[in-house]
């Protein structure tokens, strides 16, 4: 008998017959062995792509901010577009973590892990936008209230970009926090069964000591709850701040009420489409389908459906408001310019990856479905790239005087930086993969003996039981 | 820290150790601690150890952080250099909102780690004792300590009627100091136990 019962109705969480020493061996067996050729392929391509990226980032610095498409008109492109998009991908894997933890939704210790390890690389990828497009990136410190010789004169308090700074530093700081201290006795596991000296030394140097001392895991279960706590109402504000920089400001298209949530839906909707594209990869490479399940993918698909229809309903209501709120500038913004005019194509790409695909969902076939969910999961956050480029460029391009409209293509650094940044997002992840356990192993053997499903297969013969035999039964198991 | 002598016994299952646990406490042995590869959910009670206040600590930390920002931006935009930003007011608390609420989260969750690994002491090149390789792995992990009171045998016969298997005798630095675990730590049980 277990000491907590969950009804065979739930599916399992870990699939195969599996006990703790195996899910250790399923899991770090892959980092102590040697990578396969894929993952040198892989490896390759990011790291060339990060080359690449490097390269388009020393063009603009040396010949300066000029070698970008922008112009007077559209101030903000790729750039910002990226910065949003790379941010938002972040939000998913808080959410796993954090705010599942607090829901106590057992799937999410499958998925947690990787999905950390994303929104951390990908709040690096997304850091490098605002503080490259300043231009003069050696200034960059200037962004941080501290005492200078100029006066000192202070940062502006009250703007929603220096709110941005403050958001994602701490959002990056807080969300490695709660990754690495998740970490730890995972690094311990390594640590002790590693059977090479250097990986005893480098792993034992980063489980910071380790040995799973029952006080050590009351507290390290206290930190989780109340990091959880906190990262719940902090992704929130992350999204939302990033989208005051829009909201703030007096632009027709910006200048509503509806962005935070709006921002914080497809924030969330692109970043459970980026863990699905990793999973997806990871599980068939490192062969662990029996912990990243069906279920698993059917879950995340839920909240996929459930916050594109959200994100569908923004583009909905603000087009109702742009029309109800009677404001000539703000209509023709979304009427005029956006759902048609020269970026017209950019508005019905967004709505037919974010709003229409998405409905495929509805189906538990489709849910269910490795290669549907791949693809979806692609076009999703091609979907979502274009969101930002519509709210960005669409709103600039035709502003209040028409003998400065505008159009905006990308120039090649513009494009080669984008392109970096996914050599630095899957340089890390490539790094991640091999050299960290992918699954926190710990928090699959504290929800094993419930939801495993060689031991749920027991709980059948308690499944029988009517509700007083089980209480007595229970009651007797504790009372010596 | 001490070095010290322990009977060390190891468990397979949770449903095994936690009448094991009771009955270590009711027989009176010192139990040193139990060392699990994953948090057993109420292990903590059945020891007997009180509830960690690091939720207090954390809760002390982020109202730190909450009278740090306000105090400083009023600081500034008050005293240091009053600055007319477009005809706003000084003292703009809406706008004073999201700085804050960051900076509560930041210290505490930074103060709350810091906290957890000072408490657990752990930090980069910190070594303690491993009282057996599987103790991260898949076993549950026994530890009582010998005083001068107990009978190495008898507790040894104890553990292993309570359902504990490969049950031994360690001679142990029960605390941490700074080493590596790659190297042979022979040398710290050289010296007498309970110097």
């Amino acid at each position: 008998m277990s000491l907590k019962y969950e009804s065979t109705l739930r599916e399992p969480l870990v699939d195969g017959v599996k006990d703790y020493h195996q899910v250790t061996e399923d899991i770090i067996s892959p980092i102590e062995g040697k990578p396969g050729k894929l993952w040198y392929v892989g490896f390759l391509i990011s790291l060339s792509l990060l080359g690449f990226g490097a390269f388009s980032v020393f063009w603009q610095i040396y010949f300066g901010v000029g070698v970008w498409n922008l112009n007077k008109t559209i101030g903000w492109g790729w750039d910002i577009t990226n910065f949003v998009w790379w941010v938002g991908i972040g939000h998913a894997g808080t959410l796993i973590s954090a705010i599942l933890l607090l829901f106590r939704q057992g799937w999410r210790t499958g998925v947690n892990r990787a999905a950390e390890a994303m929104t951390i690389f990908a709040v690096m990828c997304a850091g490098q936008f605002p503080i490259i497009h300043m231009g003069r990136v050696w200034m960059a410190f200037f962004i941080l209230p501290y005492p200078n010789t100029r006066g000192p004169v202070w940062v502006n308090f009250n703007s929603p970009l220096l709110w941005d700074v403050f958001a994602i530093s701490t959002y990056f700081t807080v969300s490695l926090l709660f990754w690495y201290s998740g970490l730890i006795p995972d690094f311990a596991t390594i640590r002790d069964r590693a059977k090479t000296k250097l990986r005893k030394l480098l792993y034992g140097v980063a489980a910071f000591g380790w040995t799973g001392s029952t006080k050590h895991w009351q507290r390290h279960e206290a930190l989780s709850l109340v990091l959880a706590g906190l990262s719940t109402p902090l992704v929130l504000s992350v999204h939302t701040i990033v989208s005051f920089d829009f909201a703030t400001s007096v632009i027709p298209g910006w200048h509503t009420t509806i962005f935070p949530p709006y921002f914080v839906a497809g924030a969330i909707f692109s970043g459970f489409a980026m863990v699905q594209t990793l999973l997806i990869i990871t599980r068939k490479i490192l062969h662990l389908e029996e912990y990243i399940t069906l279920g698993h993918m059917e879950a995340m698909n839920k909240v996929i459906v459930l916050t594109g229809s959200v994100v569908g309903c923004a583009y909905l209501t603000e087009l109702f408001m742009a029309w109800y709120g009677a404001n000539p500038y703000e209509f023709a913004t979304f009427f005029k310019y956006r759902a048609a005019g020269p970026l017209g194509w950019s508005y019905w790409i967004m709505m037919t990856c974010n709003v229409i695909t998405p409905q495929v969902f509805w189906f538990r076939k489709m849910r269910r479905n490795v290669m549907v969910t791949f693809v979806m999961s692609i076009i999703v956050n091609i979907g979502m790239w274009f969101e930002r480029f519509v709210i960005i460029c669409t709103s600039l391009y035709r502003d209040y005087l028409p003998s400065s409209w505008s159009y905006y293509r990308p120039s090649w650094p513009e494009v080669g930086f984008y392109m970096g940044t996914f050599g630095l997002f899957f340089t890390c992840y490539f790094l991640f993969a091999k050299y960290f356990p992918v699954i926190a192993v710990a928090e699959i053997k504290a929800i094993l003996k419930t939801s495993g499903e060689n031991f749920k297969e027991k709980m059948e013969v308690y499944e029988g039981e009517s509700a007083e035999q089980f209480a007595k039964a229970v009651h007797h198991e504790h009372a010596h | 820290m001490a070095v010290k002598n322990f009977v060390v016994g190891l468990f397979d299952d949770e449903a095994v150790l936690f009448p094991a646990v009771k009955k270590v406490r009711t027989a009176g042995y010192k139990l040193h601690d139990v060392y699990t590869p994953f948090p057993v959910h109420g292990l903590d009670h059945a020891m007997g150890l009180r509830e960690t206040s690091l939720h207090t600590a954390g809760f002390i930390y982020g109202i730190t952080g909450t009278t740090t920002a306000l105090t400083f931006m009023s600081w500034v935009f008050n005293v240091d250099w009053p600055l007319n930003i477009g005809g706003k007011p000084h003292f703009p608390l809406p706008a004073f909102i999201p700085i804050t609420f960051e900076l509560t989260v930041l210290f505490a969750a930074v103060g709350m780690v810091m906290t957890f690994c000072y408490l657990c002491q752990l930090m980069p090149g910190v070594k303690k004792h491993i009282f057996h390789p599987r103790q991260t792995d898949d076993k549950f992990v026994m530890v009582i300590e010998l005083t001068e009171k107990s009978n190495a045998e008898e507790i040894k016969r104890f553990l292993n009627e309570a359902g504990a298997h490969d049950i031994n005798e360690q001679r142990a630095e029960a605390g941490w100091w700074y080493g590596r675990y790659d190297k042979n730590d022979e040398d710290i049980y050289a010296r007498p136990a309970n110097a």
